[in-house]
């Protein structure tokens, strides 16, 4: 993002996580609600990319492992003659899923509880900001009328 | 099955978006004609308000029709090499080389190395000022309030509405109609507001506004305020106490019982369902002024026809949800999940034969719409037998026309109010009357 830009700057998907990084903007006077906010996106993001990025890699690491065992128990190998990858029909790879799923559930509850949170947290902090600057600016108008 | 040959053939994305088309889906065949057209091509179709259950089979192949026809050549992109991974604060230096890279369509033909989540236009691979364009905002609060099923949802109040035994009034019809539009867009935005990272994993979900960081979580929380509280204002104070209370109860429901239910239990398609069956109930409790038998009965129809759609749009989803770790019958209990379909399948019929004994129309609905009843349970067999790719799609696409002309054929065979002031010796015209006669 240009170094004059004032505002949030918001990125591809990432590879791993999927989820888009933001490059926050720190204006000089930031307030400490302000900074109290930012820190909470950043936390909070930073978390989340943890977290999906790892559970991405498991489920792809995984999925190899479960396709390859299953090829060799069929007798057959990674790639045919073609050099094409072989797969597994969607029936067999339910089975993966299925199992990935159970096996992470508990992973998934913990995270949506941190998730509701973040979320809520950043919320309501967004809205503190935005009271206080609507707050100012009426402030700032009703100077100007006076004057 | 013409019909629905014919729209498989049709080139859908030259006719642009007819949601505006989607008044009354009970008064007109050319709306239905059209209403078929549009949900075939979105594949949005159903009155569940939930949307993410409801992804199309294949991925990706919804994002735009102009998107659809770039992509085709894109197809057989080379994948490059993606380079290492790297945490976020390095992926700001590798942003340049990224801007190369090109990702595969569909997970099942992919070669990558990373987890491919739909082809990114050019565009999306951009970093954007995370600025609020006011020219944007109308097209992002659409989809912010998935303002496609919304209507499906307004659609199916109105067919509540319409088959209720009393004189229509169009100002009760449209102050309804309003109040359950807001209510669905409402409840839509607070769903994607919890549903942020969630979202950004799936193909389907991917290009939602709160997921592109078009929009703020806090700007979606007060649209969703301010669509929600006039709303179920509008229903309690314009129509009546009781539809307002539903439509207040049905966004409960759906943000704080269905929406985290969704990562925890696969009963969450069963409130699921009970979503899509308040919105006729609301219809007609808007004309009637009282919850009675009959709006139990519609609402009892659509409750079980979401579990057809549904089921069979899960079984392909099942990669994308054991990932993002949804629990949905399709990947934990499969066999359920196809029994359940069947089981719902036969009680439409069962419910259509319900609806001339409790009077809300003449005994040649049951017999008109047995067809197309049993047409939807034999594909549910079909699903329910060979648990595979084709059946589900078959079983899906058919829920996608089943419906709407279920509905239609139940309002033409609408008993008519005349009819039974003639039997009760009434004068018609006021609305208690009406609502005396209504049952034997």
């Amino acid at each position: 993002p240009p170094a004059h830009s004032h505002s949030d700057w918001i990125g591809p998907p990432d590879k791993h996580s999927n989820l888009r990084p933001v490059i926050f903007y720190v204006p000089p006077e930031e307030s400490a609600l302000e900074r109290r906010l930012r820190e909470a996106r950043q936390e909070a993001q930073a978390s989340n990319q943890r977290f999906w990025a790892r559970h991405n890699r498991a489920f792809r690491q995984e999925k190899e492992e479960f396709v390859y065992s299953r090829l060799k128990a069929k007798g057959l190998e990674m790639r045919d003659e073609s050099g094409q990858k072989a797969t597994l029909n969607a029936e067999e790879m339910a089975e993966f899923y299925k199992d990935f799923l159970n096996k992470n559930f508990k992973k998934h509850l913990q995270y949506n509880r941190d998730w509701y949170k973040h979320n809520f947290r950043i919320t309501f902090l967004m809205g503190q900001v935005a009271l206080v600057r609507a707050l100012r600016w009426l402030r700032g108008r009703k100077k100007n009328v006076e004057q | 099955g013409l019909f629905v040959w014919r729209l498989r053939n049709a080139a859908a994305w030259k006719i642009p978006c007819r949601f505006v088309h989607l008044y009354h889906v009970a008064s007109n065949r050319l709306i239905t004609f059209q209403y078929f057209n549009f949900l075939k091509r979105m594949y949005v179709t159903q009155c569940n308000k939930d949307l993410s259950q409801r992804a199309k089979p294949k991925s990706d192949s919804i994002a735009s029709p102009f998107h659809e026809l770039q992509q085709l050549d894109q197809e057989k992109k080379v994948v490059h090499k993606i380079s290492s991974v790297s945490p976020v604060h390095q992926l700001w230096s590798e942003m340049s080389s990224r801007n190369e890279l090109r990702e595969m369509k569909s997970a099942a033909e992919t070669e990558d190395s990373v987890i491919p989540v739909g082809v990114e236009s050019k565009e999306d691979r951009q970093w954007k000022e995370m600025k609020l364009r006011l020219d944007d905002l109308p097209g992002i609060l659409a989809r912010l309030s998935k303002i496609k099923l919304t209507a499906l949802v307004v659609s199916t109040a109105s067919a509540g509405f319409a088959m209720a035994p009393v004189p229509f009034e169009l100002t009760c019809f449209l102050l309804a109609s309003l109040g359950t539009g807001l209510a669905s867009c409402a409840a839509n935005s607070i769903n994607q507001f919890f549903e942020v990272p969630f979202d950004s994993n799936m193909n389907r979900t991917k290009n939602r506004p709160l997921v592109r960081g078009q929009i703020s979580p806090l700007l979606a929380v007060c649209f969703a305020a301010s669509c929600g509280i006039p709303g179920i204002a509008l229903l309690t104070l314009g129509v009546n106490p009781l539809t307002g209370a539903l439509g207040a109860f049905n966004i409960f429901l759906y943000t704080c019982c269905y929406t985290p239910l969704k990562r925890m239990s696969i009963a969450n398609t069963w409130v699921g369902a009970v979503v899509g069956a308040i919105p006729p109930i609301m219809g007609w409790t808007a004309a009637t002024g009282s919850l009675d038998a009959g709006a139990l009965l519609l609402g009892g129809i659509l409750y079980s026809w979401q579990f057809p759609h549904f089921n069979a749009l899960s079984w392909g989803l099942r990669e994308d949800y054991s990932r993002g770790g949804y629990c949905m019958m399709s990947v934990t209990h499969p066999g359920l999940c196809r029994r359940v379909a069947l089981r719902h399948c036969l009680a439409l019929i069962g419910l259509s034969m319900v609806a001339p004994v409790l009077n809300i129309t003449t005994w040649t609905f049951p017999v008109i719409s047995l067809p197309i009843n049993l047409y939807i349970s034999y594909l549910g067999f079909r699903f329910y037998r060979d648990a595979d790719r084709s059946s589900s799609r078959k079983l899906f696409f058919c829920s996608l026309w089943h419906l709407p002309m279920l509905l239609l054929v139940m309002f033409t065979c609408k008993k008519s109010v005349l009819e039974k002031e003639d039997k009760g010796d009434l004068r018609g015209g006021s609305h208690e009357m009406a609502m005396e006669i209504r049952l034997p």
